[in-house]
C-alpha cells in the first residue's frame, strides 16, 4: 500500500474537527496557531490568548492592525462579540486552574508516558525561553499535541523517555501526527486513527515505543 | 489633596536608584512604557535587576536600556526571539544575569509579592530544569513546586487612562503585566495617555485601584495604531 502524509493543513483540520462546540480552547504558536482557519464554523468555540483575551478572532484586515491587540505569538488580532480582555494574573489562574478544556501544543517529542519536551533543545549554546508553555502543558483539562511523526532525520519524535528537557510531565492525552491519531494511556500508546493506506505495521516501524491498536485493546 | 500626577518624565523616574529592583509592563510592545523606560535611561541608574515578560525586542525600550548596560539581571519568561539580539550578545558575553520563570510562575510570584503571599505552590514546571533545587510537594495527589514572590522598588507601567488618585484603566492586551506589577512595587509609575478628572472613570472600570499607583505621567496619545509595515 502507498501512503500520502497529512500536509500541515490537514493535520491542522484534523485537530479542528476534533474541538467541541462551547470549548475554550488555547492554540500554541506555530503549528497549533493554523488550527483556528478549520474551527467548523457551526460551532461556537472561545480561544484563550494567555496575553490577556478571550474569544480572540481572526488576522485583521490590512491597515486595520492595533498594536495593543496582539496575541501571544505578538501576531495582530481581533476581538470577537462578547470577547474579554484581563491581566496576567488571572489569564494564567484560567489555565492553571484547570478552566480551560483544551490546549493544543507543538512538540519536539512526546514519551508514550504523555512527557513533553517543547521548549528547548537543550543545545550548550541555545538560550533558553519558556514562555506559558509549562503553563499551558499543565493547564488545560485536556492536552493536545500536533506534531509531525518523525524529525527532518527520519527519527520517530515519540519516544520511550524525552532526551530534550522536559515541559511537563505525563501531561498529553492526545498525539495529532501526519501519520496517526494516539492516545495516551494507562496501558500504553494506543493507536486511534491512522491516515489511508498506512498500515499498523508500517506505523509501528517509525515509531519508536511499542503501539497498541484500537482493534487489539478491544479484543483483549 | 492628593495628586499623583507628575509634570515630566524627569519627575517620574526620579530617586530609581542604582541596584533597584524594577517592573516593566508590556507583553512584547504591547503595554510597555516605552517614555518611561527613555527616561530611566536618561536618568542614568545602573546595576538594575529588571522584571519583563521578555529581554527586549529591536533597539528600542527595554532594549536600548540593556543596550546601555545599566542591567545586572533580567528575570522574564521569554528572552529569545527573533528581534532579541541586544539580549543574546550580552548573555553569551556573560554580561547579564538571567533568571528564567514560567510565563504563569512570574505573573504570579509578582502577584504574590502584591498580595503579601509568602511562596505558593504551583504545578505549573514540576520535574523540569526550571524546578531544580525548588522544594516540592504533594498535595491531594498532585505535584507541585514552590515558588518565591518577586518584590520590587519600582514598577514602570503603561495604562490609557488615570484620574489624580491614580485609578488606572488599560487599553486591549496592554493590559497584560500592569495590574499585577503596580501591586508588587514600592513605587509604581505609570505613563497614560489621558488624565481625567476625578470621577471621570467608571468606579466599575477601573482595574488598577489608585492605592496601588504612585506616579502617574501624561505623555499623550501617540501609538495607537500599528505602522503597516
Amino acid at each position: 500500500m502507498t501512503y500520502q502524509r497529512l500536509t500541515r493543513e490537514q493535520m491542522a483540520a484534523r485537530v479542528a474537527r476534533d474541538i467541541p462546540e462551547g470549548a475554550y480552547v488555547n492554540l500554541g504558536i506555530g503549528l497549533p496557531t493554523l488550527v483556528s482557519n478549520y474551527l467548523p464554523k457551526d460551532r461556537e468555540i472561545i480561544l484563550h490568548s494567555e496575553n490577556g483575551l478571550l474569544g480572540m478572532g481572526p488576522t485583521p484586515l490590512a491597515g486595520e492592525e492595533d498594536e495593543d491587540l496582539i496575541n501571544a505569538g505578538k501576531q495582530p488580532v481581533t476581538l470577537l462579540a462578547g470577547g474579554s480582555y484581563f491581566h496576567h494574573g488571572d489569564s494564567f489562574a484560567m489555565m492553571r486552574g484547570g478552566h480551560l478544556d483544551i490546549c493544543v501544543l507543538g512538540a519536539f517529542q512526546v514519551s508514550a508516558d504523555g512527557d513533553l519536551a517543547n521548549w528547548h533543545t537543550g543545545a550548550p549554546d541555545a538560550i533558553p525561553a519558556v514562555g506559558g508553555a509549562m503553563d499551558l502543558a499543565i493547564g488545560a483539562k485536556q492536552v493536545l499535541v500536533m506534531m509531525e511523526h518523525q524529525t527532518k532525520q527520519g527519527d520517530s519524535k515519540i519516544v520511550p523517555q524525552c532526551t530534550y528537557p522536559l515541559t511537563g510531565i505525563g501531561c498529553v492525552d492526545r498525539i495529532y501526527t501526519d501519520l496517526a491519531v494516539l492516545d495516551v494511556t494507562a496501558e500504553g500508546l494506543v493507536v486511534h486513527e491512522m491516515i489511508a493506506g498506512l498500515s499498523f505495521d508500517e506505523l509501528q516501524a517509525v515509531t519508536a515505543v511499542p503501539l497498541i491498536s484500537d482493534f487489539q485493546k478491544k479484543d483483549a | 489633596m492628593i495628586n499623583k500626577i507628575v509634570e515630566s518624565l524627569q519627575a517620574a523616574v526620579a530617586n530609581i536608584h542604582d541596584g533597584a529592583t524594577v517592573m516593566i509592563g508590556g507583553f512584547g510592545n504591547a503595554g510597555m512604557p516605552a517614555a518611561l523606560i527613555d527616561a530611566l535611561i536618561e536618568q542614568g541608574a545602573r546595576e538594575l535587576t529588571i522584571v519583563n515578560n521578555n529581554a527586549g525586542n529591536g533597539e528600542t525600550g527595554l532594549a536600548a536600556l540593556l543596550k546601555a548596560k545599566r542591567v545586572r539581571k533580567i528575570i522574564c519568561s521569554f528572552p529569545r526571539q527573533a528581534d532579541s539580539q541586544v539580549f543574546d550578545a550580552l548573555y553569551r558575553a556573560g554580561e547579564i544575569e538571567l533568571e528564567l520563570t514560567p510565563q504563569g510562575n512570574l505573573a504570579e510570584r509578582i502577584r504574590a509579592a502584591g498580595a503579601g503571599i509568602g511562596g505558593f505552590f504551583s504545578p505549573t514546571g514540576y520535574g523540569t530544569l526550571l524546578a531544580e533545587g525548588k522544594e516540592t510537594r504533594v498535595i491531594d495527589g498532585r505535584h507541585y513546586v514552590l515558588e518565591s514572590p518577586i518584590h520590587a522598588d519600582f514598577a514602570l507601567i503603561k495604562a490609557l487612562r488615570a484620574d489624580r488618585w491614580g485609578n488606572l484603566v488599560y487599553r486591549k492586551t496592554a493590559r497584560n503585566f500592569g495590574p499585577v506589577m503596580a501591586m508588587a512595587a514600592r513605587c509604581t509609575v505609570a505613563q497614560v495617555s489621558d488624565i481625567v478628572e476625578l470621577g471621570g472613570l467608571d468606579p466599575e472600570a477601573i482595574i488598577t485601584p489608585g492605592i496601588f499607583v504612585q506616579r502617574v505621567v501624561q505623555v499623550g496619545q501617540a501609538g495607537r495604531a500599528m505602522e503597516s509595515k
